[in-house]
Parts: structure tokens; C-alpha cells; sequence
């Protein structure tokens, strides 16, 4: 009889459509295969995962055990018009339920649509605009000083003729930041000048010149429910870190003073939806917030091994459900990374390149 | 000294402190005296109770003790 109960339960199990971008699990990967992966661990929930792809040879495409379908989707610089005309025909095929953007360039674009998406009927967890901008690199160090919060001195500089000055200011070693991704470390002012140029010419301006801070890196990876409060917080120390800065493995800590950070950091600002802290931990103890990334980290499923599913509670709570706040978690969880050559097909190339859908 | 309450050992002498990530391995006398740490011995029985198991001078053991307790406060592994 109770057998029959749970079948009965598992019938009724509603197929969720989740679209997921940054499919890019590359050497510098997005989240989104981390994110999916997690998501189908999540016995909650039956999914059906559309993978939303800008280039042909982003790996999470041609994963199919993770993503049943893979549309592409115009580059940011489109503009929200172009995305959400992309989006209506995506959803008309597959009816989406929720969106998770992963990319911190796409971002924006997301948050300005969420409404109009909302309207559709596709649910999104994303932070307001005012959330989104607080914790933005240019102005971080404003928002670490209006709340108490340790956030290295920086200087933001659109030419070259500033970092003079601003290397006085600040001392050698300096921090040189895109204000999407990349920092180069510099020690003179012309490894300065090569720095500013090289990220200029890959993410533009304006530029962060940034204190160096020496310490150990803590990511914390966290999940704000929009009210102030902390769903999930799970730090995490990198344990191999690769020539582009990107943790290659990492094991997960027991320090109340990250925890109490992040939600000191989510109570702050009421942040919806997943983020990542970026600390360095000085040899005095002193917690410098070095970054605050509005999304999940590429290491999102350790949170998921470790005990706390962040992408599953994110789905949850974009579909209106109450989530209590998760407690305990793993100490002493190693992710390691590894590459993979993924074997495909050229029908397979040539569908996504000429069709922009696999 | 006392071994901080959080920090994980193992009897192949395996130390990890969840605090701060850090793992280390130790040889065979330095388990036994983490072992021993874990028990609240005090460096006096430490010491007594290593020479009677291990055939070492107690003056040269000592020293090396010293030195294992400096590397142990760097590590943050003792308060």
C-alpha cells in the first residue's frame, strides 16, 4: 500500500525546465555545467536542462547526460531587445520555468529583463540592480567603508598618465583588475602600463588599480534569499591555484568568521540569489573582502557535495517555495579538478554553428 | 600546549586543521606525541612516555620536542 503511495508521489513529480548559461568548462570555466550538475543531483525535482550557449565550442553543449538542449544566445553587447526576443523563441519551444545566468557580463542584461521574463512565466533569483551595483569592483571599496566591512584601497584610472600617481599612492606591489575578470599583479610602473593595456584590450574601461594584500585566498561561496537572509554559506580554501588565479582544487573550511562575513554581507544588502566572496586571509587575521562576484563560482557543486545543494535551493526559491537556512555542511570536502576530452561529432559542430540550436 | 579542539588526526599521523585548509603529515614519534597531545598530556609525561617506548636520548628528545611545539604554534595546530 505505501509502495503504491510513492509512486504515486513520483507521478505526480512536475518536470522543471531549467535554462543555464556559462556551459564553458574550460581551463577558466563558467558555472554552468557545475550548476546543472548539482541541479540533477537534487532529488526534489525532475529537470529538463536548455543549455544557453555564445560560442559552438563551449563543452556543456556537447554534454548530454547534463544539458537535454542547447540554444545559442546573442553576446551582451546585443542589448536586452535582442536577448529577449532570443529568449521568447526559446521559451515558446520549451517553456521555460527558471532561468540561472552564470556570467557576470550577461548579468545586467538578466536583471533588467526579469520582469518582462517574469511576465512569460519564466522565474529567475537574481539580485535588483541596487544589489547588483553596491558590490561592483569600481565601487567596493565604498560600499566595504559605509559597512564596516575590510575592503583593500583601490583607485579606479581610464588612462595610463593616472597609475603614476596612483602607485604613490597605493605602493608597489599593485593589483591591476578588469572590471569583469583578469588581475595582474605589477611591480613597477611599467609592468603597470602592460598590465592596464593588456585588460583595457580585453575588457575595457575603466580600470581597478588595487592595495596588495598578502594572505591566504578563502573563496565563500553564499545564497541570500532576498530578505537578509543567508541560505547557504560554505567557504572554501583554493588548495591549487592555476596560472589564470582559478582554484584547481579546493577543500571546504570550518571558520565561523567567513561564515558570519557572508551573512553579514547578504544582511547588508539583501542579496537574492548566489554569490561568491573573494577574501584574503592576512597572517593577523584580518578578512579582506577582495571581490564580491554576482553569481555562483565555478566550484558551486562542492556546496552540493559538501551538504548544502546552493543551485538546487536557488531553483526552490525562484519557484516561490520557503527554504529554511542550511546549517551544517562537510568540513575537510576536496573538489579536484580535472580536463576531459570530450569526443563529438561534426553534425554536432555544424548544427549549433548553422542552426544555433543542438 | 593543547592541540586546538577542531583539529583532525589521524593514527598515520595525518593532521588537518578545518580552520584554515592546511594538511600535514608527520613521521611515526611526531603522531604518537600529536596522539598524546590529543590525550591533554603535558610535555613532561609526553616526554616520559615517548623515551620509555622509543630507545632516544631524553636530553636530544627534548630539543626535538621544542622544535616540533615552535612548528606546531606556526601552524596554528596548538594554542
Amino acid at each position: 500500500m505505501k509502495k503504491q503511495e510513492n509512486n504515486k508521489d513520483l507521478s505526480l513529480k512536475k518536470k522543471i525546465v531549467i535554462a543555464v548559461t556559462a556551459l564553458n568548462a574550460i581551463d577558466s570555466p563558467g558555472p554552468g555545467v557545475a550548476v546543472i550538475r548539482a541541479i540533477r543531483e537534487c532529488e526534489d525535482f525532475d529537470v529538463r536542462i536548455i543549455g544557453l550557449s555564445y560560442e559552438a565550442l563551449e563543452p556543456g553543449l556537447y554534454m548530454h547526460d547534463l544539458v537535454d538542449k542547447t540554444y545559442q544566445i546573442p553576446y551582451p553587447s546585443a542589448g536586452t531587445d535582442c536577448l529577449l526576443g532570443r529568449l521568447i523563441y526559446i521559451h515558446e519551444n520549451e517553456n521555460i520555468d527558471v532561468i540561472i545566468p552564470n556570467f557576470d557580463a550577461e548579468l545586467f542584461n538578466f536583471i533588467k529583463l526579469k520582469d518582462k521574463l517574469k511576465e512569460l512565466g519564466i522565474a529567475t533569483f537574481l539580485p535588483d540592480l541596487d544589489q547588483f551595483e553596491a558590490r561592483d569592483k569600481v565601487k567596493l571599496y565604498d560600499f566595504g567603508q559605509k559597512h564596516g566591512l575590510m575592503v583593500p584601497a583601490d583607485k579606479i584610472i581610464f588612462n595610463t598618465r593616472e597609475l603614476e600617481k596612483t602607485a604613490k599612492e597605493l605602493e608597489y606591489p599593485l593589483v591591476v583588475k578588469g572590471k569583469f575578470y583578469d588581475a595582474i599583479i605589477a611591480n613597477t610602473l611599467e609592468q603597470a602600463e602592460k598590465a592596464f593595456y593588456k585588460i583595457q584590450a580585453k575588457w575595457g574601461l575603466p580600470i581597478i588599480v588595487q592595495e596588495f594584500i598578502k594572505g591566504t585566498e578563502i573563496n565563500i561561496a553564499a545564497l541570500g534569499d532576498g530578505n537578509g537572509n543567508a541560505i547557504s554559506v560554505i567557504p572554501m580554501r583554493k588548495l591549487y591555484i592555476t596560472d589564470k588565479g582559478k582554484a584547481w582544487a579546493g577543500i571546504t573550511l570550518d571558520d565561523d568568521t567567513y561564515i558570519k562575513l557572508a551573512q553579514k554581507f547578504i544582511e547588508i544588502t539583501k542579496w537574492r540569489g548566489g554569490c561568491e566572496l573573494e577574501i584574503m586571509q592576512t597572517a593577523d587575521g584580518k578578512s579582506y573582502i577582495m571581490e564580491v562576484n554576482p553569481r555562483f563560482p565555478a566550484w558551486i557543486y562542492l556546496t552540493a557535495a559538501a551538504g548544502q545543494n546552493q543551485p538546487a535551493s536557488l531553483v526552490k526559491m525562484a519557484l516561490g517555495q520557503k527554504v529554511e537556512a542550511l546549517k551544517d555542511y562537510e568540513v575537510g570536502k576536496i573538489f579536484v579538478r580535472y580536463a576531459w576530452d570530450l569526443i563529438t561529432d561534426i553534425k554536432e559542430f555544424q548544427q549549433i554553428s548553422g542552426r544555433g540550436e543542438l | 600546549m593543547t592541540l586546538k579542539k577542531n583539529i583532525a588526526t589521524s593514527e598515520e599521523g595525518f593532521v588537518f586543521n578545518p580552520g584554515t585548509g592546511d594538511s600535514f603529515s608527520t613521521n611515526t614519534i611526531g603522531g604518537d606525541i600529536i596522539a598524546l597531545l590529543k590525550d591533554n598530556k603535558s610535555l613532561k609525561e609526553i616526554s616520559e612516555i615517548i623515551c620509555k617506548k622509543y630507545d632516544v636520548d631524553k636530553d636530544q628528545f627534548e630539543k626535538d620536542l621544542d622544535d616540533f611545539e615552535s612548528q606546531l604554534k606556526d601552524y596554528a595546530i596548538i594554542d
